[in-house]
C-alpha cells in the first residue's frame, strides 16, 4: 500500500538546514495498524504528512498502492487526498460556524455529491458513531472527545484507505482519548490502514506493528521491519 | 462542488461575522444606490427633453437656408445663397406624401392694444401651422389660406398674450399694432405652455408674408414640412432636395428631419445618463475596496480552516472558487439591497419634487446589479489567491 525510500526532508530554519527526516525507508501493507512513537521534534508529524501528500519530501522516493506519486502536480495530490487519506488532527480543526453534521458533510460537499447521498451517509456514521444527538450542535459546544470522533467521522465519511491520526488524543482525558482510539481501531478493523502517531508508549503498544522515530530516523521496535 | 454549496458556504460564512459583512455589504449598496438613483435622474431628463421635442409630431422635416459645410468642399465655386421663398413653401407643400408646408419667419416685436402694450414672440407663418405644428384655436379662427402674396392683416393670439392685452374683454374684431403696423384679431389659440422654457403662449402669429415685411427680411428663417406617417423619409428627403435644386439651380438649403434631430438629441441624453451613472459607479468602487479589505481579513482569520480544506482534498481552484464566492455573495446581496434603496430613493425624489423628471430604467437597474457583482468578483480575485497559494501545511499550522 505505502513504500517510502530513503525519504528525506530539510527544513531551511534562518539559513541552517535542519533534518527532520534523514532517509526513511518504510513499508505498510494494506489494512495494517502501525504506530509511530518518539520524542517531541523527532519528525513523527513530518512523516505524516508526506505519507499523507501533504508535504514533498527533499529527496526519496513514495509509492502509493503501486504508483510512484513522488513528481505529482499540487492538483493530483489533492485528488489523492480526496479520495485515499482521511486526516484526524491533534487540535481537531473542526470549521467553527458549522454543525457536527455539516462538519462531516464538509468533504462530500467539496467533492459535489448529491446532497441526499451526502445526508444519508452523514446522518449513518453519526449513528454509528453515537453523535446523532449532537448533529446540530456547533464545535464549541462539544467535549473533546465529541469533537475529535466528529472529526474522525468526517475523515471516514470519504471511506478513504488510508486513516492519518497524528497524536489523536494529545488534547482529551483518558476516558475520551480511550474511545477515540477504539474507534480508530474499529475502523482499522473494518479495513481500513491506519497510521497512528503518539508519543504515548501505553497507547502505541495497542498497534499490531510499532515503530520509534529518533531525529529524524525510524527505529524498529517489536515486530520490526 | 455544486453552486448552491458554494452559495450556501458562502452565505453561512457572511452570517457568521454578521455585523461586519452587513457594513461591508452597504459600502456597496450606497454605490449601486448612487448608480441607480443617477441614472434614474438621468433618463428622466432624458425622456423630459425628447418629450419637449417630440410635442410638435415627430414627422416633421425642415429646409433651412445655407448649406451647413461639409468635408472636401472645393474652394472653386462661390455658391450664392437664394433666399428661401414663400413660392418655395407653396411648391414643397405639393410634393406627394407632404400634408402639410409652414414657412417660418421668427422673431420679437411691440404688441400694442388700445390700452396695453408687451413684448412678445412673433410667428410669420401660413395657414396649415395648427395642423403641422400640432397646435389648436380655441375662439374664432386661424389665419385664412390668402394667396400669401396678398395676405390679409390678420393675427391670431398666444392664450397668454390674450390675458395681457385684454383681460377678460373678447379680443375678436379687436384692431392691435404689431412693430407698428395695423392687425385685426381673428381668433386665439389653446395654451400650449413651455418650450425648453420659451413661453408659446406668450406669442402672437401673422401672415409670413408680413412677418417678411416686419422684420425687412428677403428669407424664410425655415419651411417646417409634415408629412403622411407612412410615407418614405428617403424619399421625400430625396424629392426636396430634388425639387428646391431645380429652383434654386444648386444645393443652398440644409434639410433637417426630426428623426435625425432626435437621434442626435438621444444620443448625447445617452451619453450623459452614462456619465452621470460612472459618478454613482465611484462609490461603488470605494465599496470595492471595503469588500477587498475584508477579504483579506477572513483569508488571514480562516487559515487553519484553509489548510484544513486543503487536507480533505480541495484543490487551490476550490479554494479561489470558495473566497471568490463570498465576495461575489456579498456584493450581489450588498448590490440588491441598493437597488432597493435608488428605486426607493428615486421614487421619493419624484414625489417630494414632481417637477424633477426621474424614471428608473430597468436597463440600469441589471446593469448597477452586474456592476455590483463585478466589483465583488475584482475584490475577491486577491484575497482569494492568496488563500489557494497558502502552503497547506503553514496553513494548518495557524491558530
Ligand atoms: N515548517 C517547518 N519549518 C522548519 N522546521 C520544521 C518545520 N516543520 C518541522 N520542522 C522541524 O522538523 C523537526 C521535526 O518536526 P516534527 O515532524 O513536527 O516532529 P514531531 O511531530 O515528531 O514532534 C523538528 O526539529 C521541527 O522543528
Ligand atoms: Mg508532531
Amino acid at each position: 500500500m505505502i513504500r517510502l525510500e530513503a525519504i528525506r526532508r530539510e527544513f531551511q530554519v534562518g539559513g541552517e538546514p535542519v533534518h527532520a527526516l534523514n532517509g526513511v525507508s518504510l513499508t505498510v501493507e494494506r489494512g495494517e495498524y502501525l504506530s509511530i512513537m518518539g520524542p517531541s521534534g523527532s519528525g513523527k508529524s513530518t512523516l505524516l504528512h508526506i505519507i499523507g501528500l501533504l508535504d514533498r519530501p527533499t529527496a526519496g522516493r513514495y509509492w502509493l498502492a503501486g504508483r510512484n506519486v513522488t513528481g505529482l502536480s499540487d492538483q493530483e495530490r489533492a485528488l489523492i487526498r480526496r479520495e485515499k487519506i482521511g486526516f484526524v488532527f491533534q487540535l481537531f480543526h473542526l470549521v467553527p460556524r458549522l454543525t457536527a453534521a455539516q462538519n462531516i458533510e464538509l468533504p462530500l460537499t467539496l467533492d459535489g455529491l448529491p446532497p441526499e447521498k451526502r445526508t444519508d451517509r452523514v446522518q449513518s456514521i453519526l449513528a454509528a458513531y453515537g453523535l446523532a444527538a449532537r448533529a446540530r450542535h456547533l464545535p464549541n459546544q462539544l467535549s473533546g472527545g465529541e469533537r475529535q470522533r466528529v472529526a474522525i467521522a468526517r475523515a471516514a465519511v470519504t471511506r478513504p484507505e488510508i486513516l492519518l491520526a497524528d497524536e489523536p488524543t494529545g488534547n482529551l482525558d483518558r476516558a475520551s482519548g480511550r474511545e477515540v482510539i477504539e474507534l480508530l481501531e474499529r475502523l482499522n478493523h473494518e479495513g481500513l490502514t491506519l497510521i497512528l502517531v503518539t508519543h504515548d508508549p501505553e497507547l502505541g503498544s495497542r498497534a499490531r506493528c510499532r515503530l520509534q522515530m529518533r531525529d529524524g530516523c525510524l527505529l524498529a521496535d517489536g515486530e520490526a521491519r | 462542488m455544486r453552486l448552491k454549496d458554494l452559495v450556501g458556504l458562502s452565505v453561512g460564512a457572511l452570517r457568521a461575522q454578521r455585523l461586519r459583512s452587513l457594513l461591508t455589504a452597504l459600502g456597496i449598496a450606497v454605490g449601486v444606490a448612487a448608480v441607480v438613483l443617477l441614472t434614474s435622474i438621468g433618463e428622466g431628463v432624458h425622456r423630459f427633453v425628447l418629450a419637449e421635442f417630440t410635442q410638435f409630431g415627430t414627422n416633421l422635416l425642415a429646409v433651412v437656408p445655407g448649406k451647413t459645410a461639409t468635408f472636401g468642399v472645393s474652394g472653386g465655386i462661390i455658391s450664392t445663397v437664394r433666399p428661401l421663398s414663400l413660392s418655395d413653401a407653396a411648391a414643397l407643400a405639393r410634393i406627394n406624401g407632404v400634408v402639410g408646408a409652414v414657412p417660418v419667419v421668427q422673431g420679437n416685436a411691440l404688441v400694442q392694444a388700445a390700452r396695453r402694450g408687451r413684448r412678445a414672440f412673433v410667428f410669420g407663418v401660413g395657414p396649415e401651422a395648427p395642423a403641422v405644428w400640432k397646435i389648436n384655436v380655441t375662439t374664432g379662427q386661424f389665419l385664412p389660406a390668402d394667396d400669401q402674396g396678398s395676405a390679409r392683416a390678420f393675427v391670431v393670439l398666444g392664450s397668454k398674450l390674450r390675458d395681457e392685452l385684454f383681460g377678460r374683454e373678447n379680443p375678436l374684431g379687436q384692431r392691435i399694432r404689431v412693430g407698428g403696423d395695423r392687425y385685426r384679431v381673428i381668433g386665439v389659440m389653446a395654451s400650449k405652455g413651455q418650450f425648453l422654457g420659451f413661453d408659446l403662449d406668450d406669442a402672437v402669429y401673422l401672415p409670413a408674408a408680413k412677418a417678411l415685411e416686419l422684420f425687412n427680411r428677403e428669407s424664410l428663417m425655415e419651411i417646417d414640412l409634415l408629412y403622411e406617417p407612412n410615407a418614405s423619409l428617403d424619399r421625400l428627403v430625396a424629392d426636396v432636395k430634388r425639387l428646391l435644386i431645380s429652383r434654386h439651380g444648386h444645393e443652398d438649403f440644409t434639410i433637417i428631419t426630426q428623426k435625425q434631430m432626435l437621434d442626435v438629441l438621444s444620443s448625447i441624453l445617452n451619453v450623459l445618463t452614462l456619465a452621470v451613472g460612472a459618478l454613482g459607479g465611484i462609490s461603488l468602487l470605494v465599496g470595492g475596496v471595503g469588500v477587498l479589505t475584508i477579504m483579506t481579513i477572513a483569508v488571514s482569520e480562516r487559515t487553519a480552516e484553509i489548510g484544513l480544506l486543503r487536507a480533505l482534498g480541495a484543490e487551490k481552484g476550490q479554494i479561489v472558487k470558495l473566497f471568490l464566492g463570498e465576495a461575489v455573495v456579498l456584493a450581489g446581496i450588498g448590490g440588491l439591497a441598493g437597488l432597493v434603496l435608488g428605486v426607493g430613493l428615486a421614487q421619493i425624489l419624484t414625489t417630494i419634487v414632481p417637477a424633477m423628471p426621474v424614471r428608473t430604467s430597468w436597463g440600469y437597474v441589471v446593469v448597477g446589479e452586474l456592476l455590483a457583482l463585478v466589483v465583488g468578483l475584482a475584490a475577491g480575485v486577491l484575497p482569494a489567491r492568496r488563500a489557494a497559494e497558502l502552503d497547506p501545511l503553514e496553513a494548518l499550522r495557524a491558530e
